[in-house]
């Protein structure tokens, strides 16, 4: 089966400078994939070149099908990036960010209740000011804007970080269950012990590139049991 | 196109509800100016009522800068320029919902220091039709040239100084249109004025189909 | 705005002159008007008879303008200044028609000559807006007692003046230079435009006020008088010229200084990488080919370099103790 993600040689550029000097990478689909790497390795250009919002300008890259080089925008509507900058608006509450951003989306206002739902969101926080919410639960609000859509490939940007104990068995129960249902993974964090327990690969980037991919660890038995009881969301693909 | 537009438009007009800034600020803002304008310029003298037509638009361009600096930072933050660039939103219909709440909250402070004025300077209303017409093109020719020079001083370390300076000139013959336009409805001789009326109606058309057409580059390129 | 050499940042990259056959520019490799890509000062054959011309036709013109022409019937000898301030507010709508021309022409072709040549365009024409200011409010003086009139050109190159100044404002920015240079060529691209309009909506309001003495700021001008004025264009036409042709190359060899060589930019990138091994078969070195000489000292003994990973044995990471 054709790779959701395919990058051989790949090189982008964030304004002059190479962020990716060389990255190969093939991820399937339903895979969860972690990147790993010292700090400006290129972990996060990584991402957003998947989610078609940075250039690549030699070699080849093709996502979900698409060929970058030549037309992203497709791309960008299959994918859900969620990066270190929260794309909230602190004067809405969690219901507006989360309509407006689904919306924004297409998608529907069922795929929103249950996105608010699947994060916990839905009860008494869900008519609160963004502003007041802590960092976990911003993040949180994020993660429900990307789960409005729906998408086909997840691509998460150190995605534990500021979360407690619960939100990251949360977010990691979410992870295993859009990838049971066949979405693809593709997260950078740098909480590698948890990240590591979730993912079925390993990547590791240094200096922009990546070429070696080493199998991953073995899932333990607590990884795989979801954190909460996660109703009935429709197949992501 | 359009219903991005009033999505956006929405989500504008939402966040100015919640936060009230216009309301609570600009507008007291918009009317400290009027009055300052009476502090300089001597009431009992015959030159504030002269005056009154271009000091009442003169105040509406001050309350504008405040209202499009407002409305370019919701959009201007990283997390949200991604965001929208990976939605299936068309970048004019973001322009065109922008430009139209800051249209709303502009129109809204206009009759607020339009009210001001008649009782602060004694104005007297007549021709309303071509007050209510000029207020209108006004309105929409600031908005939309507001909104593209917005964007292009948006997230930027020096927008507050770079944004008057880059849209003041431009919004010069707007000025000079509003206040003829306003002078001929308030001195009673409405014909000379429909001209004025005319150009702003231009303006307003040439700079909402230049923003919509340069938004998505803009947000791309930038 | 100086024709000065910037030999230092030229020479000091890795995008010298010499090694064009690198094929990884990142800029399209147009040679700059002088013929040879990279020259070490932004003068020329061409720009040294531009110069000369220039300087003779100023000669004429100050001969004309000031001793042979006539002194007009109306206004006296300050009609000569008009010699100097009707092409130069020409020239400045010039200016402003070379930005948005190339601003518009870069945003469809990318190529970065036609970002130098906006700039270029704008820069000079802001000098030009402030010769036509300075020389309308010396005509003013005379004329009407005042420095300044609120007459329709003056009052219209005042607002061009702040238009420009707001444009060259943009460009200083110190932002990654495609997002500047998109920015400003959207500015750019609406100048004319905005000159229009502000032409347009000025002497409409200023038609209201003038009487006919206040708005001859444009006798009728024949015989000797014209041929001045023609001098005139003839000469300011050859400085904005030459202005324009030495301003661009220095913009063009800025953004030479600033292009990045891609292949160097990805070595030295690569280099980062604190366990690299030249690993033989790997793609990500595939195709390259390094410079001799230039070569990073990559270590191929990562044993004692402690580096994050040491690769080859992934049950390493995987029992990891907590």
């Amino acid at each position: 089966m054709e790779p959701v993600v395919h990058l051989r040689d790949a090189v982008a550029l964030l304004g002059r400078f190479p962020a990716l000097a060389g990255i190969n990478l093939d991820v399937a689909r339903g895979e969860v994939v972690l990147l790993r790497g010292p700090n400006g390795a290129g972990k996060t250009t990584v991402l957003r070149v998947c989610a078609g919002l940075v250039p690549v300008v030699r070699g080849e890259a093709t996502v979900l099908g698409h060929d970058l080089r030549h037309d992203v925008r497709p791309v960008r509507r299959r994918v859900g990036l969620l990066g270190h900058a929260t794309g909230l608006f602190d004067d809405l509450t969690v219901a507006d960010n989360v309509t407006f951003w689904g919306r924004a989306y297409r998608a529907t206002p069922a795929d929103i209740d249950a996105a608010l739902d699947l994060v916990g969101l839905s009860g008494r926080l869900r008519d609160v000011g963004v502003a007041r919410l802590s960092a976990g639960q911003r993040r949180r609000t994020s993660l429900a804007c990307l789960l409005a859509r729906r998408p086909e490939l997840w691509l998460l940007d150190e995605p534990h970080a500021g979360l407690d104990h619960d939100a990251r068995d949360l977010l990691d129960g979410l992870v295993r269950q859009a990838a049971d249902q066949g979405a693809t993974v593709l997260l950078s964090s740098h909480e590698l012990e948890r990240a590591e327990a979730l993912a079925d690969r390993v990547v590791t980037l240094d200096g922009g590139m990546a070429g070696r991919v080493e199998p991953g660890v073995v899932p333990t038995e607590a990884a795989k049991a979801p954190a909460t009881t996660l109703t009935g969301v429709p197949d992501v693909a | 196109m359009w219903r991005d537009a009033s999505l956006i438009a929405g989500r504008d007009l939402r966040v100015e509800a919640r936060s009230r800034v216009t309301l609570n600020q600009v507008a007291p803002f918009a009317l400290l100016v009027l009055i300052l304008f009476a502090f300089a310029l001597d009431p009992d003298g015959p030159i504030l009522e002269r005056a009154t037509p271009g000091l009442y638009w003169v105040t509406v361009l001050f309350s504008a800068l405040l209202a499009i600096a407002r409305s370019a930072a919701l959009d201007e933050t990283d997390g949200v320029r991604d965001a929208l660039r990976l939605s299936a939103l068309d970048p004019a219909g973001v322009f065109v919902g922008k430009a139209a709440a800051v249209a709303a909250e502009l129109a809204a402070l206009e009759v607020l220091l339009g009210v001001g004025v008649i009782i602060l300077y004694g104005a007297d209303p007549a021709s309303l039709g071509l007050l209510l017409a000029t207020c209108l093109a006004a309105t929409v020719a600031v908005a939309s040239t507001g909104t593209l020079y917005g964007a292009l001083v948006s997230g930027l370390r020096v927008r507050e100084t770079l944004l008057p300076l880059l849209l003041l000139p431009v919004l010069a013959p707007v000025l000079i249109a509003a206040t003829r336009a306003f002078e001929s409805a308030l001195g009673g001789d409405p014909a000379r004025g429909w001209p004025w009326c005319g150009l702003l109606a231009t303006f307003a058309v040439l700079y909402s189909v230049a923003g919509a057409l340069a938004y998505g580059t803009l947000l791309e390129g930038s | 705005m100086t024709a000065t050499t910037p030999a230092g940042t030229a020479s000091g990259t890795s995008a010298t002159p010499t090694s064009t056959t690198s094929g990884g520019g990142l800029a399209g490799g147009r040679p700059s008007p002088g013929g040879t890509p990279g020259p070490a000062h932004t003068g020329s054959a061409a720009t040294r008879v531009l110069g000369l011309l220039a300087l003779v036709a100023v000669g004429v013109l100050v001969l004309y303008g000031l001793v042979i022409s006539p002194a007009d019937r109306e206004m006296a000898d300050s009609v000569r200044i008009m010699y100097v301030h009707v092409p130069a507010a020409t020239l400045l709508y010039v200016g402003c028609f070379i930005t948005t021309v190339a601003s518009g022409l870069w945003l469809w072709k990318r190529t970065p000559g036609w970002d130098a040549l906006a700039e270029s365009g704008a820069e000079v024409g802001l000098v030009f807006s402030i010769v036509t200011l300075f020389s309308g409010s010396l005509w003013g003086r005379p004329t009407w007692g005042t420095y300044w009139v609120w007459d329709a050109r003056l009052t219209s190159t005042a607002v061009l003046t702040a238009l420009l100044i707001g444009y060259l404002a943009l460009r200083r920015l110190d932002l990654d230079p495609d997002a500047r240079s998109t920015r400003a060529a959207v500015l750019g691209l609406l100048l004319v435009p905005n000159v229009i309009v502000v032409n347009r909506s000025v002497e409409w309001w200023r038609s209201i006020h003038q009487d006919s003495t206040l708005a001859r700021l444009d006798p009728t001008i024949e015989g000797d008088m014209l041929v001045a004025l023609m001098v005139g264009f003839l000469a300011m036409a050859l400085v904005f010229t030459w202005l324009l042709v030495h301003r661009f190359r220095v913009a063009w060899l800025e953004q030479q200084a600033d292009r990045v060589d891609l292949d160097a930019a990805l070595l030295a990138r690569r280099a980062e990488a604190a366990d690299a091994e030249p690993a033989p078969g790997s793609a990500a070195t595939a195709g390259f080919d390094p410079p001799a000489g230039s070569a990073p000292t990559v270590p191929t003994d990562a044993a004692g370099a402690g580096g994050p990973s040491t690769g080859a044995d992934p049950t390493d990471e995987k029992g990891t103790p907590t």
